[in-house]
């Protein structure tokens, strides 16, 4: 799009005189990030490459509920669920794993596994007191919940919900602060599986103590 | 050559309060380095406070004390105008004084 | 002294705050994890770097060989006391708004004549980042207890106070974290470390307040450009450049927010 001298001296002069409108401050900002991060080991400019449901949460104020909708229902389409139909692993693997924050920084090694990071937001086992309350408490998770038998068919939907939770919270919370550890790629679906046993295994020590 | 201590020492009743802030990297010996190798023990070993020349209390140290140590103590009978001193000695034979004024 | 005077007036007041709990029951775990930070807080390492940086400061340095005493950091040139509460702000001889870090920089190159970028370039802990602990430690120690009350009367710094606000609340990365994910919120924590809430005035020498800060987990003196720096790798971003436009437009926000509250930086941290 062209601009001729006359119009630019009077949009210079416009912005002199006014503050910066807010297109012009999203690309102010837009400019700041490009010039301010640069790769390093794993973690890649790519990163502030924003998808639709972290664009519309990046606000002060929350997004409208048709908005909040339309991003659950897309990130809800985008859940895998498990191939074999396996969908609860090992509470003991589970723990470990809520317990280890590593993975996806630029300090961790390619390719290395990652931990879910769990216990930084949220209470867990009753066992352990070293946790973190950005997330609900989640003690007592499958007991208050009537899971009994994960292998129950009563049990199912809370199964499900649960797979889906962790894959992709944004499914069920447009604006989530929890990650979606399945769809980004942050853990496995055998690790969502031992998250899902420390959450829903009557013998876990979160449903067990 | 080390950095100085920080010693403050203030009167307080029949005596005076020492404080002492040392920079000392403390090492225990025991911690890895990033590509895995030991980092070698490199620690304080002795320190002594002496009031007006006379020492009133001596410490062994161990790998047990903190990196940049922090030590309180109190002195009886230390008034104002007074002078104490600390010095440590390391591992390595190194050794620093460092003298103050009791206010 | 005032300065010491304010500490210690604040520390008293920590610890004052620590033991009026109530007796009924236990304390508990986050409560007695704060009582012992404020008991470190006497006799907090970060004195050994505010006294090597009062020696940096006088000291005639670098390919010029002069001294900082003609730096200005906002309030006249050479004049370090009450300087650090009213930064980030705008500088005419550079054209644009600049932390603290960012102005040190200004200053070793212009004045000794060493290389900004490459100190900038430097990884922390290491050459000349560790002369910028020593004089961030300095400086923020000559405002201590002061209340922070950075300036807006210029456009460049109300424009930064909107990007670094953009910037707060943008999410991003395999996480899907912004700033706002861990301090937009009050009362939170993670594991067991208080959350600031950074969206506004989170208490005298909390947050912006407290920060350059004694870290005792690492032994190391951090400055905000550190701070920064490890937040983003946790929220597993991409590494933001030293003193970068990012830093010194979050800094903007988190120092206008801060407003009132008292500094006790350098402070000391876990």
């Amino acid at each position: 799009m062209k601009i001729s001298t006359l119009a630019a001296c009077a949009l210079v002069l416009a912005a002199c005189s006014t503050a910066p409108g807010p297109q012009q401050l999203e690309q102010a900002t837009e400019v700041a990030l490009k010039a301010s991060f640069r790769d390093q080991g794993i973690a890649k400019v790519e990163r502030l490459n924003q998808d639709e449901a972290q664009k519309v949460c990046s606000e002060e104020t929350p997004p409208s509920d048709a908005v909040a909708t339309r991003i659950e229902a897309a990130q809800l389409a985008t859940i895998q669920w498990p191939a074999d139909g396996v969908y609860v692993g090992d509470w003991r693997e589970g723990e470990k794993l809520a317990q280890n924050g590593r993975g996806m920084t630029w300090s961790d090694a390619a390719g290395a596994p990652s931990g879910g990071n769990c216990y930084n937001c949220h209470r867990i086992s009753k066992a352990e007191i070293s946790f973190g309350t950005i997330g609900p408490s989640l003690v007592q998770y499958g007991k208050m919940r009537g899971v009994a038998d994960v292998a129950d068919p009563a049990s199912s939907a809370v199964i499900k919900y649960t797979w889906g939770k962790l894959w992709n919270s944004k499914a069920t919370n447009a604006c989530s602060g929890m990650p979606r550890f399945g769809h980004q790629g942050v853990l496995s679906p055998a690790q969502i599986r031992d998250l899902m046993a420390l959450l829903l295994d009557p013998k876990s020590p979160v449903n067990a103590q | 050559m080390s950095d100085p201590m920080r010693i403050r020492a203030q009167v307080q009743g029949s005596g005076a309060v020492v404080r002492v802030l040392m920079s000392h990297e403390m090492e225990t010996g025991l911690r890895k380095d990033a590509a895995g190798a030991t980092v070698p023990a490199w620690h304080i070993t002795e320190v002594v406070a002496a009031l007006n020349g006379k020492t009133v209390m001596t410490a062994q140290w161990g790998t047990a004390i903190a990196k940049n140590p922090f030590t309180q103590f109190t002195v009886k009978g230390a008034k104002s105008g007074d002078k104490i001193s600390i010095s440590w000695t390391d591992s390595r034979g190194d050794k620093r004084t460092d003298e103050v004024v009791v206010a | 002294m005032s300065c010491g005077l304010a500490w210690r007036a604040v520390l008293a007041f920590g610890l004052g705050a620590a033991f009026a709990l109530p007796v009924l029951g236990q304390k508990s775990t986050a409560d007695g994890i704060n009582q012992y930070r404020a008991l470190l807080a006497d006799g907090n390492p970060a004195e050994l770097w505010e006294a090597k940086g009062e020696a940096l400061w006088k000291q005639k340095r670098g390919p010029n060989n002069a001294s900082l005493e003609a730096c200005d950091l906002g309030k006249g040139p050479g004049v370090a006391k009450g300087a650090f509460v009213e930064l980030p702000r705008f500088f005419a001889d550079t054209g644009k708004v600049q932390d603290l870090e960012s102005r040190l920089l200004s200053c070793l190159q212009t004045l000794q004549g060493f290389d900004a970028a490459a100190i900038a370039a430097t990884p922390f802990g290491r050459g000349e980042q560790l002369t910028l602990e020593a004089l961030v430690a300095f400086v923020a120690a000559e405002s201590r207890g002061l209340r922070f009350k950075l300036p807006q009367g210029h456009a460049e710094e109300r424009k930064m106070l909107e990007v670094g606000r953009r910037l707060f609340f943008f999410r991003a990365g395999p996480y899907d974290f912004s700033c706002a994910s861990c301090h937009g919120e009050d009362g939170k924590r993670i594991r067991l470390q208080d959350l600031p809430n950074l969206t506004k005035n989170p208490g005298d020498g909390i947050g912006f307040a407290a920060w350059p800060a004694y870290r005792v987990s690492s032994g190391e003196l951090w400055g905000m450009q550190r701070r920064l720096n490890d937040c983003f790798r946790q929220q597993r971003f991409p590494y933001p450049g030293y003193a970068s436009e990012v830093t010194v437009a979050l800094g903007v926000y988190m120092g206008v927010k801060s407003e009132g509250a008292a500094s006790i930086a350098p402070s000391i941290k876990r």
